[in-house]
């Protein structure tokens, strides 16, 4: 199971009184197995919604929970995908996959099968004994994927994952990205700030305009995926093409752009 | 910065601050403004450097003493490292130790190694105990803080990246601490070689056997001025090897972990 629960949940850095107020009365509920994205402007506080399911922060309103469990420390049943990939650079590729499964005291004949499944499935393997500055960013962010994927874990959380990479790279990565969610599906609440990025890769799209972070929309995706059969088509620029998907894309990018008018206005 | 200097150039740059220093000793110690027993000039020193190495002087020969003071300082640095580094890395990890150790050991290193004499030789002794607490006390200092800055500064993406895979605090420090912080120790190292080293002939105050402090303090005794300088040649000679060899494996490890350019 992995259900996310945000209730009521707000962010205060700094003194409660005059600190900033980076979240307020977020309420979001991600379903078992499904694929959920935040999708606002630099600063808006969705990278803190992701870090407070990981147990990296602490709201200071409100409860973050995972099946029903309120989240006090990170823990590898959410494993996290960093923007700047966070590898060990000390450790090659395999004993990079292989921490979190040693500190779940897995034994080590399961641990190699596991991490041999991981680096075939992420095409990996002839990388195994590489150290991450011999590999590519697009590379080194598979390996923290799989680093994260191989744990099984519940919550799989990204944090704008592809957004270090160039635009060809971080166009492959999403089409293995959307494979890996098909073939093997796990809770998935995923950061980003390109719209076209969630509206490809999440059920749901969760709209956040600048500070103070609130959910303004949240606009489903996956039924008109299904209707209109977008899976069908192997590459992201014919999905990109599809008037649902340019329909979708445009509504999300008014409705994050008519906020920010009003803030000027 | 400057244009890159070829190693060549460096060299040869070096070898011509040391030839200006030993030409400006000659001219002054052969200009007759100062008795030689003053200052001996180059050329006596060397002749008398070159004599200990075959004769011996105060019960051995210079590569005998050298021997003996090598040995002294390799237990107390191994001694420092072996606690220092753990120390300071725990320091760097748990905020209560630090907040304990950090006022007491910022006292206690401001007191110059040479400063315990007394207390050595009366708690270890004038025999191996009493000098290696001296030069361990002058190369304890920079392992801890050194570790300790390592621990420290270490990307904090890397901490969360293991606290997200369920890291244990004994396989952080281990895995993610202590090789994060391997540029720091060694240069810490590398410090703390040259303090303990230092300290040599403050240890040797103490000992009445053998050693490079020891030949010098009986130098002095027998106003050999030139027995005096060829000992700070050696220990001098021998610090820079020593410092040479640690850089070295410095490079080493940088290049092994990928992080030389």
């Amino acid at each position: 199971m992995g259900v996310i629960q945000f209730q009521d949940v707000g962010k205060i850095f700094g003194p409660k009184t005059s600190g900033f107020k980076a979240l307020q009365d977020i309420n979001l509920e991600i379903r078992d197995k499904e694929f959920v994205a935040i999708v606002g402007p630099s600063g808006c506080g969705k990278t803190t919604c992701l870090r407070m399911v990981a147990g990296l922060d602490n709201p200071t309103a409100g409860v973050v929970s995972v099946d029903g469990t309120p989240i006090k420390r990170p823990g590898p049943d959410r494993a996290v995908v960093f923007q700047q990939f966070a590898l060990f650079p000390w450790k090659t590729v395999y004993d990079n996959i292989d921490v979190g499964l040693r500190n779940l005291n897995v034994a080590r004949r399961e641990r190699e099968a596991r991490i041999a499944d991981i680096l075939n499935l992420m095409n990996l393997t002839q990388y195994a004994g590489h150290f991450p500055h011999q590999l590519s960013g697009g590379m080194q962010q598979r390996v923290a994927i799989a680093r994260a994927y191989v744990l099984d874990p519940d919550v799989l959380l990204m944090d704008e994952p592809f957004g270090a990479l160039d635009a060809q790279t971080r166009v492959v990565m999403q089409e293995e990205l959307v494979r890996l969610a098909r073939k093997n599906p796990r809770t998935v609440l995923f950061i980003t700030h390109a719209v076209e990025e969630a509206v490809y890769l999440a059920d749901r799209v969760a709209i956040m305009p600048r500070a103070p972070g609130r959910i303004k929309e949240v606009r489903d995706i996956a039924a008109i995926r299904n209707a209109e059969n977008w899976d069908s088509h192997e590459k992201i620029e014919d999905v990109m093409d599809l008037e649902s998907f340019v329909h979708l894309r445009t509504h999300i990018w008014r409705s994050l752009r008519e906020e920010k008018a009003a803030q000027h206005a | 910065m400057n244009k890159q200097i070829s190693l060549a150039h460096s060299v040869g740059l070096g070898f011509l601050g040391l030839a200006c220093f030993i030409g400006l000793w000659h001219g002054l110690a052969t200009s007759g403004l100062v008795p030689a027993v003053f200052l001996p000039s180059p050329v006596d020193v060397y002749d008398r450097f070159s004599t200990l190495l075959e004769r011996r002087f105060a019960g051995a020969t210079l590569p005998g003493h050298l021997a003996a003071s090598f040995q002294r300082f390799a237990y107390g640095f191994v001694l420092a490292a072996l606690i220092g580094i753990p120390l300071g890395l725990l320091m760097g990890w748990y905020q209560v130790l630090d907040e304990i150790v950090s006022p007491l050991f910022d006292a206690l290193r401001f007191v110059a190694p040479i400063a315990w004499v007394p207390f050595a030789a009366l708690w270890f002794g004038t025999g191996i105990g009493g000098p290696i607490m001296i030069i361990f006390a002058g190369a304890f200092p920079p392992c801890v803080i050194n570790a300790y800055r390592g621990a420290k500064f270490v990307d904090p993406r890397l901490i969360e990246a293991a606290n997200m895979l369920g890291t244990p605090s004994h396989r952080v420090i281990r895995e993610v601490l202590l090789p994060s912080s391997v540029p720091s120790i060694i240069s810490g190292l590398r410090v703390s070689a040259g303090l303990g080293w230092q300290s040599l002939v403050g240890a040797e105050l103490i000992v009445a056997s053998a050693g490079v402090g020891y030949m010098m303090v009986q130098g002095q005794a027998n106003v050999s001025t030139t027995t005096v300088m060829a000992g700070m040649v050696a220990i001098g000679l021998v610090g820079l090897a020593l410092d040479s060899a640690l850089r070295l494996i410095e490079r080493i490890i940088q290049r092994r972990r990928g992080l030389d350019q």
